[in-house]
């Protein structure tokens, strides 16, 4: 972690003497150069260069500058639409604010769209839902995960690259794709029924397409590889010379695990879980493919909200409770590994 | 650092620079409905204007509405149904035609003409592409098999539990659009099929929640393979689409038995418009591609691919006899008394109605 910290530090301190060095053309040094030559883009840049912004500032500012303009913009617009009206308009939602007078500016907050919530108890069942399969997938990707991270860290040095390599690789292919391959391998006349009724195994062939159990296949083969990746990350860290000496001592290898290599890799597990369960709460590709029409997810609701019956302001209620839902669990376990920092 | 910052602003610029190379000058961007045209229709315009077509498709109202009122769609004709468009033109979508571009208005039917006028008075902003009704399409040979006598001429094969679910195990497909099937179900009650009264409509719920396990999809545009391969028995579906699947069995010569049929009750009358956006890029090549179909020449070649009846008089003389003669495209002057057609629902309502429709889906 140190050493990285000061390979990037080196060259921004050599970048700063390199304003005078000559443009090459199509490079996005060279594009600046003629970018210049527009007025606003010169003011914006002189203005940078001028206001005295050192560039640790700077550095330091991006990312809240990232957050603000790509996440709190878009999420106060959102925020915004949810307290409006459905309207037959364009966009179809009336104004929040309205000027009285040219002086005052009235503000209209419509809270039907979050009683509506509220009341009916759609909403709720779907979110309770999404909570469902988004925490068993996660609880899946996890079982499955692990074995396969530990496994990868075990297998001789020269092959885990290989191994690593065939993790990130369906990453190629784009995700609808996969998923509905997914069908192919799900529906009735597909290849597992084939499979499994030639071996004999079953006589009737299955109904997975259509139902949770579909949707839950489709999340953890999504997502695993997000659960892969920071277990072995942290699995790959450990040092061996620690289980050596727990069996020195007599300890059991279950026990070993359990009280060296899964506490190490705490840490892994924590960012896989989140990686896996945030993005499959507000899942739509899934359910909407692989399950029926009786799989409630807060993410299908979503869409049909927006697009079928395209009320704006309801699906935007929805979209901030699915944020807040969200964002209550992440910022407590930050506090908790706060408090775990200082004690 | 300077160059991370410099680095960053044209990036950014870059980015922002990408999407503005778009409205070139001969090219125009169609946006209609799926299986909805005969596409040597569009090779002839291109031929004969150079101006190219851009061709985009989709099944459902709600899906080019959400977009359109989103703004910005980019596209120049849009196809929306006649209470759908009605709504669009107050929410201030289209612009008015040019009607001095238009030479070939002359052609259109005034039986039409009349109708649509309802949707948008003086038909300022929209001409009629095609329009159809929306019944039931069937498996001949299927519903034979599980029942001699089946009303496949009423309401009753759909609505009434006790004779859908004899046919549940074949296959029933049900369009995806609420502002058809609870109209639909009002007419099967003896309602008034436009009504607006939430009491009344909560009929509708109940009628259609009772066949609810007897669907296995609600969908606007699978059934024509659904029905064509015979996976399906039944599909409440529009007229043309039905009679396309039945052409389709035919050429492929599979046995399957496809016919269309309007109900006795009466049926949805409905009128797919094109009509100019008002962000429209290329506002010019639209009325001329608008005007191209209004050709008696070109109108008639498209009904007598997608088995729906038009509303260009000068095309009647020229199309294929089972068009014309068909009572399932053109229906008989008795048949249009018993057609029925809709308006828009008010916001509220309709909030309403697309609740009770993700009840009927989601089946809770």
């Amino acid at each position: 972690m140190n050493q990285k910290h000061q390979d990037t530090k080196a060259p921004a301190v050599e970048y700063l003497d390199s304003s005078s060095t000559d443009s090459v053309p199509g490079t996005l040094e060279g594009f600046h150069k003629q970018l210049q030559l527009l007025p606003p883009y010169r003011w914006l840049s002189q203005a940078i260069a001028g206001s005295g912004i050192s560039a640790r500032g700077l550095l330091i500012a991006t990312p809240y500058l990232w957050l603000l303009l790509f996440f709190l913009a878009p999420f106060l617009i959102v925020l915004k639409i949810s307290f409006s009206e459905y309207a037959i308009a364009q966009p179809p939602y009336t104004a929040l604010f309205e000027w009285v007078d040219d002086i005052y500016i009235q503000v209209k907050l419509n809270l039907e769209n979050y009683q509506l919530l509220y009341e009916d108890s759609l909403y709720w069942r779907a979110y309770l839902n999404s909570v469902k399969i988004a925490g068993i997938s996660t609880l899946l990707a996890l079982l499955v995960g692990y074995p396969l991270a530990y496994g990868m860290t075990r297998a001789p040095r020269h092959w885990r690259l290989a191994l690593l390599m065939l993790v990130i690789l369906p990453f190629w292919t784009s995700f609808l794709i996969r998923v509905y391959a997914w069908i192919g391998i799900l529906k009735k006349e597909g290849l597992l029924n084939l499979l499994l009724l030639n071996l004999g195994v079953i006589d009737q062939p299955l109904t997975v397409m259509n139902t949770d159990i579909a949707v839950y296949i489709g999340i953890v083969y999504s997502y695993l590889p997000f659960m892969v990746l920071p277990l072995y990350a942290s699995l790959e860290k450990m040092d061996d010379s620690l289980l050596e000496a727990a069996a020195d001592l007599g300890c059991r290898p279950i026990k070993s695990f359990w009280q060296i290599t899964f506490p190490i890799s705490i840490h892994g597990v924590i960012a896989g879980c989140f990686l896996v369960f945030i993005p499959a709460l507000g899942e739509f590709v899934i359910p909407d493919l692989l399950g029926g029409s009786g799989t409630l997810m807060i993410g299908k609701t979503l869409w049909a909200e927006f697009f079928s019956n395209r009320d704006w302001p309801l699906s935007s209620a929805v979209a901030v409770v699915l944020l807040l839902i969200l964002v209550v669990p992440i910022v407590a376990f930050q506090k908790m590994q706060e408090k775990d920092k200082v004690a | 650092m300077k160059f991370l910052a410099k680095s960053a602003l044209a990036a950014v610029f870059l980015a922002g620079s990408g999407t503005t190379a778009w409205s070139a000058d001969a090219v125009v961007n169609v946006y209609n409905w799926s299986d909805y045209i005969d596409e040597s229709i569009l090779a002839e315009f291109e031929k004969e204007t150079g101006i190219k077509v851009v061709y985009d498709v989709f099944d459902s109202n709600d899906i080019l509405e959400t977009k359109l009122l989103a703004g910005g769609t980019g596209y120049d004709v849009v196809v929306p149904s006649g209470s759908f468009l009605s709504r669009q033109i107050q929410a201030g979508v289209f612009q008015p035609l040019d009607k001095s571009k238009l030479p070939n208005l002359g052609n259109m039917w005034d039986v039409v003409s009349e109708r649509t006028a309802i949707y948008d008075p003086e038909n300022a902003h929209s001409i009629n592409y095609m329009w159809g009704t929306t019944g039931i399409g069937y498996n001949v040979e299927k519903i034979a098999e599980r029942m001699s006598d089946a009303p496949v001429d009423s309401w009753k094969l759909i609505f009434d539990p006790a004779i859908l679910s004899k046919f549940a195990d074949c296959g029933v497909f049900m369009l995806n659009a609420p502002e058809e099937m609870i109209p639909a179900a009002l007419n099967y009650l003896g309602e008034d099929p436009d009504s607006h009264d939430p009491k009344i409509i909560a009929k509708a719920e109940e009628v259609l929640l009772a066949i609810r396990p007897h669907i296995q999809k609600f969908h606007s545009s699978e059934y024509i393979n659904a029905l064509a391969n015979g996976d399906i028995c039944i599909a409440v579906g529009w007229s043309g689409d039905v009679l396309q699947a039945r052409d389709r069995a035919a050429e492929a010569e599979n046995g399957v038995n496809v016919n269309y049929s309007t109900p006795v009750e009466g049926a949805l009358m409905w009128f797919d418009q094109m009509a100019i956006p008002k962000d429209a890029p290329n506002v010019e090549n639209a009325h001329k591609f608008i005007d191209y179909m209004m050709r008696a020449e070109v109108m008639a070649k498209a009904s007598n691919y997608v088995y729906y009846a038009n509303g260009n008089k000068a095309s009647q003389a020229l199309l294929e006899p089972d068009v014309i003669g068909d009572t399932a495209i053109y229906p008989s002057d008795d048949a249009l008394g018993t057609l029925y057609i809709t308006t828009p629902y008010p916001p509220k309502v309709q909030r309403k109605v697309t609740r009770l429709w993700t009840k009927v889906k989601s089946g809770q």
